[in-house]
């Protein structure tokens, strides 16, 4: 097929699709409505269950399975990016030379790093009670270390980052999530059924039953797996060179 | 007042997006996905959303874009040693 | 502005895919795919907003003070965002291991290859 048919067949199918959206559009309630039936249900179900953030709570309470789902497809993105990316027979590692690093994004970078850590992990500790989760928590916390990589350099960021040790704790992680959601069949008759913890008392670092448990978990998986998806995307574009004369 | 930021922050959202398409250069693409991920979280503060908001701030702003220099080097690399 | 926010993502969305199309290099083509990613967003939260309402999180208002906007798009959207990045981490090292193998990551040359 020419580029020529081929964007001519885009620009056929795009125009139908676009007409099609666009009538769809037109015919959905107007934007700030007021009738959100879930939402105001998913609300109520949360304050029952003593959680302040009703996002954390609709994540790692009422649609926990759904969570595990996504979680599932985060461990699989990970373990496919690190079976892509490794070292293969006919490639060597070559160590980088030190580069030069001007001295204020060096002094920014050393002194932002704690600051920006300990940040992702209020983040992650808070999840139940202000914006903020596993989620996000995770990848601040993950991408903080990697302020090392200015303000030192790569070695030094492999030394405070042993690969091996964060892919067992990106498992570890993601079996927690599942032991815990096994504690549901405990207490109640359903997997992370959120039945086992007192709900505690609202707006405390302890409130929510399961809900920090889990939210700790994600917490933890997301960190690990930024850490190693970063450093497998670092060997191959710093260290990793293929055999001269191939 | 609410109304005319979340306005604001739609056009730019488009904007960026459309400019980020156009653009043909993979490292450039990147630092504009750079802005359109930072805009981004901005509508999405505008429409009450700070936890989305917060994971756009460090995925789109942050993650992505680094993903994508990182690979656009190592392929770049490969090239310049073929030549 | 009933419809506003809708029809950008639904630009959002027709363009990526049009970027998607017509890209002559698989790390643009990934980016593209980011684009079009976050038009799903845009939609999500669109379809929450509640006029005159708050962030839907109750550590600083008094429950039922005030409307909030709905919660289950936000966690539909908070979740995609980050699985959605290491997807796209995945797909680029798939670019990565395709320039490895091909020694090009033109999608035209690599039919031509193939071909």
């Amino acid at each position: 097929m020419t580029p020529r048919t081929r964007l001519l067949l885009v620009l056929v199918g795009g125009a139908g699709i676009a007409a099609l959206l666009v009538a769809a559009c037109l015919r959905l309630p107007d934007f700030g409505g007021d009738s959100h039936p879930y939402g105001d249900r998913a609300v109520a179900a949360s304050l029952a269950r003593q959680t302040a953030n009703t996002i954390a709570s609709v994540n790692f309470d009422q649609r926990a399975f759904d969570t595990l789902g996504e979680m599932t497809i985060l461990f699989a993105a990970v373990v496919g990016c690190v079976v892509l990316l490794r070292q293969t027979r006919d490639e060597h590692r070559a160590r980088p030379e030190p580069a030069d690093v001007a001295r204020p994004v060096r002094r920014y970078a050393l002194i932002v790093l704690p600051v920006a850590l300990v940040t992702g992990l209020y983040v992650i500790a808070h999840g139940q009670l202000s914006p903020g989760g596993g989620f996000q928590g995770g990848v601040v916390a993950a991408t903080s270390l990697h302020l090392l990589y200015l303000g030192a350099d790569y070695r030094a960021l492999e030394r405070i980052r042993p690969v091996g040790m964060y892919e067992v704790g990106d498992a570890l992680s993601a079996s927690a999530y599942l032991i815990t959601g096994l504690a549901g069949l405990i207490g109640s008759a359903a997997f992370l059924a959120n039945t086992l913890l007192p709900y505690g008392t609202f707006n405390t670092l302890s409130s929510g039953g399961t809900v920090p448990l889990l939210n700790a978990a994600v917490g933890m998986e997301v960190a690990c797996a930024v850490v190693v998806l970063l450093a497998r995307f670092l060997d191959q574009a710093v260290e990793i060179e293929e055999e001269s004369g191939k | 007042m609410a109304d005319a930021v979340i306005v604001v922050a739609l056009v730019l959202v488009a904007g960026c997006a459309t400019v980020a398409v156009a653009v043909r250069d993979p490292a450039r693409q990147a630092l504009v996905l750079a802005v359109l991920g930072v805009v981004l979280a901005v509508l999405f503060t505008a429409v009450q959303a700070p936890d989305v908001a917060l994971s756009q701030l460090a995925v789109g702003g942050a993650l992505t874009p680094l993903l994508l220099l990182l690979s656009v080097r190592k392929v770049k690399r490969r090239k310049g040693r073929e030549r | 502005m009933d419809v506003l926010p809708y029809l950008v993502a639904v630009w959002i969305f027709l363009v990526g895919c049009y970027g998607l199309a017509t890209s002559r290099n698989l790390i643009h083509a990934v980016g593209c795919l980011s684009v079009c990613q976050s038009a799903t967003y845009v939609l999500l939260l669109a379809v929450g907003y509640r006029d005159d309402a708050t962030a839907p999180v109750y550590s600083d208002i008094e429950p039922g003070s005030r409307p909030v906007v709905d919660p289950v798009v936000q966690a539909l959207a908070l979740t995609d965002v980050v699985v959605g990045a290491t997807v796209t981490a995945l797909l680029l090292a798939l670019v990565i291991q395709v320039s490895k193998r091909h020694g090009t990551v033109d999608p035209d040359e690599l039919t031509e290859l193939r071909g």
